[in-house]
């Protein structure tokens, strides 16, 4: 295992890289969160506080309450989809990060 | 009676085949598991879409199968909800917990904690709320496993409950984290082929049409034995009524649990440290997270499809006189796909309570051994070789004797406020001091304690306060009129998890050495450098 002196910790968190890593990483995973907490939250208010409207048909027989928790699969899937997507973008960036800032991490991994 | 003898055997059969192919697996894995690494987090070689179905089969308990078709059945829509919650929350799984777990720690939700605050009160806590929450939740699979197994194979409770914590025993004791894994990813694959099925068969019935299917949905009537009603309709468990005032609220508030537990349940997170890297735990989330979402999807069918399918009277009675829901899935196997696809079933149940129990007990003696024995006690030296993998060892066959003694204590129990308590402690002690700790450089060790206490302690109060604990008609525990109004705490307890992370944070003096080690922590965290690798086979 490598063990950088704790210097280089502070040297690394400083680099303008690494911040600039940090703030590709929070562009994404903070709106992306709060997203997905409103809208899934939204479902058991609707529901819960306003169910006449979300007991209104829409396909057929089925319901806007049925529909919209349909769409909070969706919407896990395709957030997955894009964070995946997005992260393999902050993963070249580490790993040009790495290169430079850590070689000697580099040649014992994999 | 449908449950006749004959039923019985191919059932037996299929659940003896079952336990002979996981003792294969524990016999190899045994050999396999020597050393820390190998034991707690299998040599960390376990590959991205296996760690998926394993976190799949880890996850998916008997709550998630029994449970939810039982309570879609009988309460229809608001039911579906623990379906839609139980997969979001693997979002902020893999938004804010895998990856800088899996790069900062090394077999422990502590390990994460312990980086740069004081190790031993840290710790100490959080072994405490792990073993608290892995505990509560394991009564409640196995106190569903006795009651299961008494009918479909007709073992007696206590025998039945010894058993299944016998067998765990095995599993975890010999072959640790990689015999573990391997019993999970098989149970998730028979649960996905046995939920595959059972939708198959549903639809069947329903012209293999999905306009029919929600049209006889809209109105089930239980095959003609109660009047038609809109299951697809909210709020028959959850609505908001004279009697129930609180209903809306209380929704909302299981439904806050559901979404922020999973990212604070140990036995989950303990997954993340099986893989060789942070990107493989999240290839590892994104496979869950699809397998999981596909099951989910497919509870419309078996749990929605067994109220138009299955006669009331089809569905065995509980201990308090009302229709048992967790036997739904297995009556409607026996009514779609006779004798022996209620055997399948039946095994595939047994399978996944198991696989939990398994997952759940190593955890808990991870917990034990590596945070309390050897951090703790020992201020984190090993004072012999493989001492930790003993202590471990030893601390699984206490938590299994404890577990099976309470289960059969309070076998009369509604499970499922256990599986809600143990997700409100996850979502109120666990989270918030996870996440301060990755995200909050000021945080210190004042406020993770306050945080693990306050989250475990208020979330233990409200449900002891709650209906499920106090019932004026002596339904529950205590036969007084509930304090609290509310069965599901986290609405409360969640804000006040944190609340007391921050507080705790500013009343306690600034810590430089935390603040100091933050970057350490930040770094680690997010590149992945110096983190645990898998070792070599």
């Amino acid at each position: 295992m490598n063990k950088p002196p704790s210097a280089d910790w502070t040297r690394i968190a400083n680099d303008p890289a690494f911040l600039e890593l940090k703030r590709a990483r929070r562009r994404f995973t903070i709106p992306a969160t709060i997203f997905f907490l409103v809208y899934y939250t939204a479902l058991p208010v609707l529901v819960g506080f306003f169910p006449e409207i979300m007991k209104k048909p829409v396909l057929g027989k089925v319901n806007a309450a049925y529909l919209f928790a349909l769409s909070q699969f969706i919407m896990t899937w395709a957030l997955c989809g894009i964070y995946v997507r997005i992260a393999r973008r902050w993963d070249k960036m580490n790993a040009a990060l790495l290169a430079r800032l850590a070689p000697d991490s580099i040649t014992t991994s994999h | 009676m449908f449950l006749t003898l004959a039923f019985i055997k191919p059932a037996l059969g299929l659940f003896l085949g079952f336990v002979a192919l996981t003792l294969v697996i524990t016999w190899f894995s045994a050999r396999k598991a020597k050393g820390s690494a190998a034991y707690f987090a299998a040599g960390r070689s376990i590959t991205g879409w296996q760690n998926g179905l394993a976190v799949a089969g880890d996850y998916m308990s008997a709550a998630s199968f029994l449970g939810i078709s039982g309570i879609i059945c009988l309460k229809g829509y608001d039911g579906f909800m623990y379906s839609v919650g139980f997969l979001v929350a693997y979002l902020t799984v893999l938004f804010l917990v895998a990856e800088p777990l899996r790069n900062a720690g090394k077999y422990t939700m502590a390990d994460l904690l312990a980086y740069r605050l004081s190790p031993r009160p840290v710790r100490a806590m959080a072994s405490l709320s792990t073993l608290t929450v892995s505990t509560f939740y394991m009564i409640a699979q196995m106190v569903g496993a006795g009651g299961i197994i008494k009918v479909l194979i007709g073992v007696e409770f206590v025998p039945a409950v010894i058993g299944v914590g016998a067998l765990m025993l095995v599993y975890v004791v010999f072959g640790g984290m990689l015999a573990t894994t391997w019993v999970q990813i098989i149970k998730a694959i028979l649960l996905m082929a046995g939920a595959f099925i059972l939708s198959w068969l549903v639809l069947s019935r329903h012209d293999y049409s999905l306009t029919t299917f929600f049209n006889h949905v809209a109105a089930a009537d239980y095959a003609g034995t109660k009047p038609p009603i809109n299951l697809l309709d909210p709020g028959l468990a959850y609505g908001t009524t004279a009697k129930n005032p609180w209903g809306a609220v209380d929704f909302l508030s299981l439904a806050l649990g559901l979404v922020l537990g999973t990212a604070g349940l140990p036995h989950i997170l303990v997954r993340f440290y099986t893989v060789p890297d942070a990107k493989t735990a999240r290839v590892s989330v994104v496979w869950a997270t699809a397998i999981i979402g596909v099951f989910y999807i497919l509870t419309t069918f078996f749990g929605f499809g067994a109220a138009t399918l299955l006669k009331i009277t089809d569905i065995p009675l509980d201990a308090a006189g009302k229709p048992d829901g967790n036997m739904v899935a297995p009556i409607l196997a026996q009514v779609l796909g006779g004798e022996w696809f209620f055997a399948f079933i039946s095994a595939v149940a047994f399978a996944t309570i198991l696989a939990v129990v398994a997952g759940l007990t190593m955890s808990a003696s991870t917990s034990f051994a590596h945070d309390f024995f050897t951090n703790v006690i020992h201020h984190g030296k090993e004072h012999r070789p493989g001492e930790e993998v003993r202590v471990a060892r030893i601390t699984a066959f206490v938590v299994g004797a404890v577990s099976i003694f309470l289960a059969i204590q309070l076998r009369s129990l509604n499970v499922a406020f256990l599986v809600g308590l143990a997700f409100a402690v996850a979502a109120s002690a666990n989270l918030p001091v996870i996440l301060f700790s990755i995200f909050w450089k000021r945080f210190n060790t004042t406020g993770a304690v306050a945080g693990l206490a306050v989250g475990l302690g208020s979330s233990i109060l409200l449900i002891i306060l709650s209906p499920s604990i106090m019932d004026p008609s002596g339904a529950a525990f205590i036969k007084a009129a509930p304090i609290f109004p509310l069965k599901n705490p986290g609405i409360v307890s969640i804000p006040l998890g944190f609340l007391a992370a921050w507080i705790g944070t500013l009343i306690g003096a600034r810590d430089p050495h935390a603040e100091s080690k933050f970057d350490e922590l930040n770094v680690r965290a997010t590149t992945g450098l110096g983190a645990e690798k898998a070792s070599s086979h």
